[in-house]
């Protein structure tokens, strides 16, 4: 702020002017509802979730195999050119302990999530998943982790067919 | 390539809170108005109007720049909203030197608003869809994880320890005290930091800013024009910005390069060989108080790793050899997204100028504002000077 204005505009108020009707408010909640198409890179890497395995695209140019993966390598700009299964298992690039949930409301027992480097992937490239089974002062960077499954009948094509990471 | 030098002739902002009563047009007015009357001018003095504004999702008003156009001052204009997350308040200015850059126009009016506070109870749950819908959304993330993930690879790639990051949150706070739109101002000490309840490890309540309304404006003019309304222009003499993939679990975050990309541009341009020397201060993009340092970094005012250790050591103060945040940054006079990018803007004129009383940098030349958003992707950067 300048030091030539001398007021500063705005009107603060606190939640409970708006709880109390202080203030008047208007409220709407939207009801819109969507169906994404999976695409064709995600259709199939969905796919072979669902078989229990994890499956990238190779680019034949730059090398990198590309977890999640895409019809194009938006590095060369070009087709990506085959499908290549990757392990799965990998290692910690970076975690945290959430205590807060999707809407920011407080959790008493942290969730443990992690960017995962994926064996058989090129360096650096990881996907974000949730990890479990383990205690939360041992997570580090570097820890090798393998993904534990959901029951094959329960799978339905999602990352969430893979239920978690767990320290190798 | 560029037709016309631009300056900066005039600014304005509102009260940053976490609820004001005012609409976002009120809001959008107060500023416009103030940033007019600062440069003598009025409305009938602007070409062309530039609207930064961030996620639709949190006024839940979709495609809300036509909602504020009136409050704005763009109605019957050439106005146009430019829209990059987090990223905005910074490249709203960009935007506005397109204008005059090109030779288009001789004035623009940027204005910068946002309203986070009709989301409720949390404007979290309006992040909840930016992820992408297949492969991340079944995981239920809350946006705060991506920053704790790029917080903790950034801290122990490095091998810093969570007291220097924390050092930066107690600096902005404090700086803030001096800023009459604060809306977290605070003398804060590092242990208060440690001790904030942990919100994602090792993000605590301290480390990370506050939902926010406000606005900001910036009035822009070409050199003969600005001379006309001011003896004391201040140039906008470097853009810079730059995306990266959003693909962002297969980059390494420990390093915001796209930052780099935008900074080097920005700094070519505003003909600046060694930013360390030659930029006065910096106003990085500060939602986090490890993102002040990471930027420090991007902005290659520091070397990788060692900016936290700067403000440790007092230079980032005002009246160290770098200063940084002078205004209380994000941490500390909040964060009403895009407005929060164009204050920073807005501190950078009024250092220049040498109006910023109390928070006044000494010989304060050139300056160098940034902000970041979208999936850890953006880039913005504006190099300013006296």
């Amino acid at each position: 702020m300048s030091e030539k204005f001398k007021e500063f505009p705005g009107t603060p108020l606190s939640s409970r002017d708006i709880k109390s009707g202080k203030v008047l408010t208007f409220k709407w909640r939207p009801n819109a509802k969507y169906a994404w198409t999976v695409g064709i890179a995600y259709g199939r890497f969905l796919e072979e979730l669902k078989n229990g395995r994890i499956i990238g695209r190779k680019c034949r140019e730059c090398s990198r195999v590309l977890v999640p993966p895409r019809m194009f390598c938006e590095q060369c700009f070009r087709p990506t050119d085959e499908w290549v299964f990757v392990k799965n298992t990998g290692r910690i690039n970076t975690f945290s302990l959430s205590y807060l949930d999707a809407d920011a409301r407080r959790i008493k027992t942290p969730i443990p999530v992690a960017v995962i480097d994926l064996d058989g992937a090129s360096p650096g490239i990881g996907i974000l998943h949730k990890l479990g089974n383990v205690d939360p002062k041992r997570i580090h960077i570097g820890m090798r982790v393998r993904a534990v499954w959901k029951p094959a009948k329960q799978r339905e094509g999602s990352i969430t067919d893979i239920k978690y990471w767990e320290p190798i | 390539m560029v037709k016309k030098r631009v300056a900066v002739i005039g600014a304005g902002i509102t009260l940053f809170r976490r609820r004001l009563q005012e609409t976002g047009k009120e809001l959008s007015h107060y500023a416009v108005e103030m940033a007019l009357d600062s440069a003598e001018m009025t409305r009938d003095d602007i070409e062309s109007v530039v609207m930064g504004t961030a996620p639709d999702a949190f006024d839940g008003i979709h495609m809300k720049a036509e909602n504020l156009l009136d409050g704005a001052g763009g109605a019957r204009k050439p106005y146009t909203r430019v829209f990059v997350g987090g990223g905005t308040g910074v490249f709203a200015p960009i935007g506005g030197w397109w204008h005059v850059a090109s030779g288009l126009f001789d004035t623009c009016l940027v204005v910068a608003e946002e309203k986070m506070s009709p989301c409720y109870p949390h404007p979290q749950t309006a992040f909840r869809t930016i992820w992408d819908p297949i492969i991340t959304r079944p995981l239920e993330p809350n946006l705060v994880w991506i920053f704790a993930l790029e917080m903790q690879r950034y801290m122990q790639i490095h091998n810093i320890p969570k007291e220097h990051i924390a050092a930066i949150a107690v600096k902005n706070k404090g700086n803030a005290l001096d800023h009459p739109s604060a809306q977290l101002a605070a003398k804060i000490t590092v242990q208060d930091v440690l001790d904030s309840e942990v919100m994602v490890w090792p993000v605590q309540r301290l480390d990370i800013s506050p939902p926010s309304d406000g606005a900001a404006a910036m009035i822009l003019a070409s050199e003969d024009v600005a001379r006309k309304y001011t003896d004391d222009p201040v140039w906008l003499d470097g853009v810079g910005w730059s995306l990266d993939s959003a693909y962002w679990t297969n980059r390494d975050l420990y390093f915001p390069e796209y930052v780099a990309t935008a900074a080097r541009m920005a700094y070519k341009m505003a003909k600046i060989h060694n930013p360390r020397k030659e930029i006065s201060l910096a106003e990085p993009y500060d939602p986090f108080d490890y993102k002040e340092a990471h930027h420090t970094e991007g902005l290659l005012l520091a070397d990788k790793g060692g900016a936290p250790k700067l403000t440790v050591e007092g230079q980032t103060f005002r009246d160290g050899d770098q200063p940084i945040c002078p205004s209380g940054g994000l941490l500390g006079v909040g964060n009403p997204i895009a407005a929060a990018g164009l204050m920073k803007c807005c501190e950078c004129f009024w250092q220049l100028r040498n109006e910023a009383g109390k928070r006044q940098v000494p010989k304060a030349e050139t300056a160098v504002a940034q902000a970041w958003g979208d999936l850890m992707q953006i880039g913005t950067v504006t190099v300013f000077r006296r």
